[in-house]
This record gives structure tokens, C-alpha cells and sequence, in this order.
């Protein structure tokens, strides 16, 4: 067999010929030079876009999948001492509308919103009808709403995490906790005083989010958010309550004007109750009033009348220039200071210095007070915190009026005596009372629940004069004195009472503030109570019928809340007629 | 020489793999760690919801309507109320 060899086509590799001849240097050359020259080119660019161009290119990569995202942080709430919720903060959404978008929604999904939104489609299309490019169409709907409204997957429609402030007690604490605007801004009561505290601070994470809209990953540092504190009030919302209920019933009883009412522990100045009448409801703040909104009980002054009489008393007897039992002669119920009288309600004639508390005899007291330099009498006053704001930190308190000593006449130093002519809080009244509770000592008054007991205050009265001035203050309770209406069954309690006429352009007008301000129970004082009422109209209108029954009710309940335990007989006084506070 | 090259190739190609999947998986569970989060947050929500309901639920003056017009509750008076005398001291408040 012939074997046909191909004809054979150029050579084997190593006998070519081509290897033969000499490369041209510059070729190769040229070749490596432009290899190079690419590679540079590449390096250039390569530097261009990660060195010079770094900062452009890693923007437009983070703008793809990283985030900036705020949490949010919640208010902090407000509590009773128990832990019972005054405030706090809630989700709410809102829900906000890019109106050209918006306007592009079909009939039946605006009805749909509209339903959801509780408003007419002509509402709605009312708001969305601006030029505007931001909008909002409701603010606070409910989570569920906003997950629903969400679920319809509207064009234009946007929403909001957004919180509310809610307020489980409404009235009844409306001026003591007090309210918030929009965007969490304290505006009243404990709201604006412990704004600081109450507000949270959001925190901020950036993420890395992937192409599903996935939170993958945390890069960089995180702020985390913090939460407002919670704020623990010394408020008892049991008492509070006893306290609120009892004052409008006195003050619809009464046909008043206002009235304000005040329960301060006595061991450690803990203000445990704080109400006013006219009140409102902070869930829904429309149509208020001025008179509404005040917070008598601190930010009013008034006339404090007879309630003033004790310290008088005490400071007599605490300069030993009386006894309990010195006799002064009151009688005939009128008496002359330079070109002005004064005068009791009944003419009483030779009264004990207990006598003229008990009884409450105005000239009594002014001949008590004629014997002190007014200096005296001034810092006396100024110890007990006349004439100085209670310093609870909240917002408007007043100092009251208390003119400078240096030109006092006489007729004054006698009408002040007497609490005419001088101009105090609820407040400042009621604590100026923790001295006969405190066995001297003044209390600083906290609106925060004070753990220690007890606070030591700012000596104003011996311990000795103090147990004298309060068997006086339980006289005064007693059938012969003023007030025997404020008396509570099982408890021996104390105080005085106070009416004094207002004063209406500059002169006193036959209208009235009728107070009582006592102390409960008298062999271990726990609870300093003042109750305050303006222009008492039907029903008689003496401290003694119209204060004095409030303070009985608001004292037997807080005694019992508090669990302290009898110290007198129960059946004595005994009322049973089963209307008393549960 | 050539296999210990291909050796090391293989267990580089290994160890890449493994390193796309930890990462997958550590995505996986950091999106897990995030409803987990989410959950709590709405859980605490939830809650806060609650105790304002229960708040409402139990304010005194709903609580003294209910007891004296549906439980035809009153004040014990004097005689209904014995005082156990000295001794057990009674509780400040609640």
C-alpha cells in the first residue's frame, strides 16, 4: 500500500526559517511600549476613580443601598406614686399627601380614604387641591387606620410615625400634670416643668439596605435612642380623686365662683393632692378658658382671712409674752386703731388666747399682734414663706404680696394679723400649716415623690408651742368653735377656718373666699389639708359651713387610704349615712 | 509543585465559597435579628396601649359608679368599721 504523504507545507517548528532571521528591535519595542502605555492608562484611571474621583463614586454607591434611619424615641410618661399612668405617649400616624400625586387617585380610592379618614371626598379634595408639594391630610389616626390606608397602596399618599399624648385621668389632673403641644412641647403644669427630663432623644443608625428594601447589615456607629424619663409624681391619684370629687360637689353645692384645693404630707412636704375648679379636659383642649386653665391653688393669690390667726397666736406664745389661758378682754366686739375699726362677727368679751383661736375673734388677735415690733411680725411671716414663690420648679408660681415692714402702720400690722392685707397662695398656706404638723419645722414641698422620711425643714416654731397651737386647732373644730362641721369620725383632726371679703378696685366687696386649712390626725400628724373656695353664693358663706365639710370628707378618705390608723373613737361623730367616699 | 499549586487553588475556591455563604447567612440571620426588633417594638407598643386601656378602665370615678349604683356598695359607718387595737400596723396605701 502507497502511503500518500501530504505534500509537505512549510516546516516543522524548529527548522522554520522565520527563526532564522533577526526580529527588528523596534518593533518589539513599539509593541512593549504600547502594552505599557495601556497599562498606565489603566493605572491612571484606576487612580482617577478610587483616589481624585473617591469621594463622587462612593457617594453615588452609598445613595444605592446605604440609609440613614432615625428611631424614634417616646416621651417619658408621668406616674402617680403608685405607678398609676398620668401621661403617656402613644404611636399615632399621620398621614400626608404629595398632592400632584395625589390627584392622580381614581374616584372609588378616594372615596376609600376618605371613609378611612372620617371626612367627606370634598374634604379631601379640598386639601389636596394646593399647589403645595407637602401636605397633610390627617394628623394622628390610629396604627390600625394607617395600616389599612397603607394596605390600599394610594399614590400621593404618604404617613408618619408620630406620637400622642394621652391623658387617663383627664380632669381630674388637668393642673398638676398639665399638657403638650404638637411635637412633644410641655406647655402647662409638670409637662412644661420637667420638659427636660420628659423629653427622649431620637438615636440614628446607618444600614446597608438590600435590593427588597431589607435592612442587611449596620455599618458605621449607632446612636441608640434614649427614651425621656419617667417622672413619679408625689401625687396619690386615689386621694387626688377624693380631692377633685369633694371640690366640685362643695362648689356645685355652693354655687361658687372657683375653688382650689391642697393635700400635703406633713412628714416630708410631699404634695399629694392638687386640685382646682373650673378644670378641663387636656384629651381635648378645644374652646378653653383663662379660668379654666389656671392653676389656682399656685398661680393665684388671695386674701387668707382668719386662717392666719394661729401663727400670731403661736408667736405670742412662743415670745412667752401669753399663756394658753391669759384672758384678753375682746369686748365690745369693736375696737379702734388710729382712724379705722375693727370688728368681730359676734362680740365674743373676755376670751383665753385658745378662746380667740377657737372662736376666732378678730380683735383677739390684732391685740396679740400689737404687742410685736412689725419687724418681728415680718420675719415671722417671711420664715413661714409668705411673700416668696414655694420653689417647686413649676411653671408661674406666685410669692404672694407681703410689703416691706419699714411702713407698716399699725391698723395694718392688726388687719394682717388677721390675714387682710396681705396676699398669699393655696399653696404657700398650705404649707405655712406643716409647722403645727412638724412640731415647728417648715417642710419644703416636692412634687416628686420623696422616698426618706423624714425631711428635716426650717425651724420656725418650738416643738412645746407647736403641741399647745395644735389642741387650739382641734378646738376650733369642737361644737363651741367655728368650724365643728369639719370634724371626721375616728380621727381627731384640727384647723382653722378663714373668710375673707375680696377685694373688688381696691375695696372689699361683700363677697367672699371661704377656706379651712387643718391638720390630720392630731396625735401624729400625717396630713396638712387646705381647701379654698371663691365667692361661695347659696348656703351660707363662713369658712367654717362651707370649707369645713370639705376638709372633713377629703381627711376621712385620705386617712383611710393612707391607712392610718384611729385615734379617737369611731361611733362619736359617726355621720353613717353611707354618702362618705368609698 | 503543580498539585500542591492546584491543592492551595482548591482550597481557595473552598474557602470563597464558604465566605459567600457565611455572609448570606449572616444576612439571613441579621434580617431575622431585625423582625425579631421590630416585634419587640411593636409588642412594647401593644403594651402601652394596654396599660392606657387598663388606665382608662379603672379611673376612681368609673370605679365609684360601678360600686355604689351597680353594687349598691356604701361607706361602712362607725359601727361597721372595728379597730383591731395596736399591733398590726396597717399597710400605707396600697
Amino acid at each position: 500500500m502507497v502511503v500518500r504523504r501530504r505534500p509537505q507545507r512549510g516546516h516543522r517548528y524548529t527548522e522554520s526559517p522565520v527563526l532564522e532571521l533577526a526580529l527588528q528591535g523596534w518593533r518589539s519595542r513599539t509593541v512593549g511600549l504600547l502594552l505599557m502605555a495601556a497599562l498606565l492608562a489603566l493605572v491612571a484611571r484606576a487612580f482617577y476613580l478610587q483616589v481624585i474621583n473617591n469621594d463622587f463614586l462612593q457617594e453615588k454607591g452609598d445613595s444605592r443601598y446605604r440609609r440613614d434611619i432615625e428611631v424614634s424615641a417616646s416621651r417619658g410618661k408621668i406616674i402617680d406614686r403608685h405607678g398609676d399612668m398620668l401621661a403617656v405617649s402613644t404611636p399615632m400616624k399621620s398621614i400626608w399627601a404629595i398632592p400632584g400625586d395625589a390627584r392622580t387617585m381614581s374616584g372609588e380610592q378616594k372615596r376609600q380614604l376618605a371613609e378611612l379618614l372620617e371626612m367627606s371626598v370634598r374634604e379631601l379634595d379640598g386639601k389636596i387641591a394646593t399647589e403645595k408639594t407637602f401636605v397633610y391630610v390627617r394628623r394622628q389616626v390610629s396604627p390600625e387606620t394607617g395600616d389599612r390606608i397603607a394596605a390600599l397602596k394610594l399614590p400621593g399618599i404618604h404617613q408618619e410615625k408620630e406620637y400622642r399624648r394621652f391623658y387617663p385621668t383627664g380632669d381630674m389632673t388637668a393642673h398638676i400634670v398639665g399638657f403638650t403641644g404638637v411635637d412633644d412641647k410641655g406647655l402647662e403644669g409638670v409637662e412644661l416643668a420637667f420638659q427636660q427630663s420628659l423629653l427622649g432623644r431620637p438615636g440614628n443608625r446607618t444600614v446597608i439596605r438590600d435590593r427588597r428594601g431589607n435592612i442587611i447589615e449596620d455599618v458605621g456607629a449607632m446612636r441608640p435612642p434614649q427614651d425621656g424619663k419617667e417622672i413619679r409624681l408625689a401625687l396619690d391619684s386615689k386621694i387626688q380623686y377624693l380631692v377633685y370629687s369633694q371640690l366640685k360637689a362643695t362648689i356645685e353645692q355652693h354655687q361658687a365662683k372657683a375653688g382650689g384645693a391642697v393635700v400635703i404630707d406633713a412628714r416630708n412636704g410631699e404634695i399629694l393632692a392638687l386640685a382646682n375648679w373650673p378644670t378641663y379636659n387636656p384629651n381635648n383642649r378645644q374652646k378653653l378658658s383663662g379660668a379654666q386653665l389656671r392653676n389656682r391653688a399656685i398661680t393665684d393669690t388671695y386674701e387668707p382671712g382668719s386662717v392666719m390667726k394661729p401663727f400670731i397666736a403661736a408667736l405670742a406664745l412662743e415670745q412667752g409674752k401669753v399663756s394658753v389661758n391669759t384672758q384678753i378682754n375682746t369686748a365690745p366686739g369693736k375696737m379702734t386703731i388710729g382712724s379705722a375699726t375693727i370688728s368681730d362677727s359676734h362680740a365674743h368679751g373676755v376670751l383665753s388666747v385658745a378662746e380667740i383661736i377657737q372662736k376666732s375673734s378678730n380683735i383677739g388677735t390684732a391685740k396679740l399682734a400689737l404687742g410685736f415690733s412689725p419687724r418681728e411680725m415680718w420675719e415671722l411671716f417671711d420664715k413661714l414663706g409668705f411673700g416668696q414663690a414655694p420653689n417647686l420648679g413649676f411653671p408661674g408660681e406666685v410669692n404672694g404680696r407681703l410689703r416691706p415692714w419699714k411702713n407698716w402702720r399699725p391698723i395694718e400690722q392688726a388687719t394682717m394679723s388677721y390675714g387682710h392685707g396681705i396676699a398669699v397662695s393655696l399653696i404657700q398656706m398650705a404649707r405655712a400649716y406643716t409647722v403645727f404638723a412638724s412640731d415647728g419645722e417648715l417642710m419644703p414641698l416636692s412634687l416628686l415623690r420623696v422616698d426618706e422620711t423624714p425631711v428635716r425643714g426650717t425651724r420656725v416654731y418650738s416643738p412645746q408651742t407647736m403641741r399647745e397651737l395644735r389642741l387650739m386647732l382641734e378646738m376650733a373644730v369642737q361644737p363651741e368653735g367655728t368650724a365643728p362641721k369639719a370634724r371626721v369620725a375616728g380621727y381627731r383632726v384640727g384647723g382653722k377656718t378663714g373668710t375673707a371679703y375680696k377685694i373688688e378696685g381696691g375695696v372689699y366687696a361683700r363677697k367672699y373666699v371661704s377656706s379651712f386649712v387643718g391638720i390630720a390626725p392630731i396625735s401624729d400628724p400625717r396630713l396638712v389639708i387646705a381647701v379654698m373656695i371663691d365667692e361661695p353664693s347659696t348656703g351660707g358663706h363662713f369658712g367654717g359651713s362651707v370649707a369645713g365639710p370639705a376638709f372633713s370628707q377629703i381627711a376621712a378618705g385620705s386617712l383611710r387610704a393612707l391607712g392610718i390608723p384611729p385615734d379617737a373613737p369611731l361611733q362619736v361623730a359617726a355621720a353613717g349615712n353611707g354618702k362618705g367616699p368609698l | 509543585m503543580l498539585r500542591f499549586n492546584m491543592t492551595l487553588l482548591l482550597v481557595l475556591v473552598i474557602c470563597a465559597l464558604a465566605l459567600v455563604t457565611s455572609q448570606h447567612r449572616a444576612r439571613k440571620l441579621f434580617q431575622e435579628l431585625e423582625r425579631e426588633q421590630e416585634q419587640a417594638r411593636q409588642l412594647d407598643v401593644e403594651y402601652g396601649q394596654l396599660q392606657l386601656e387598663m388606665s382608662t378602665w379603672a379611673t376612681h370615678p368609673r370605679i365609684e359608679k360601678i360600686a355604689r349604683e351597680r353594687l349598691r356598695m356604701v361607706q361602712a359607718d362607725g359601727l361597721g368599721r372595728p379597730v383591731v387595737p395596736g399591733g398590726a400596723k396597717p399597710a400605707g396605701g396600697r
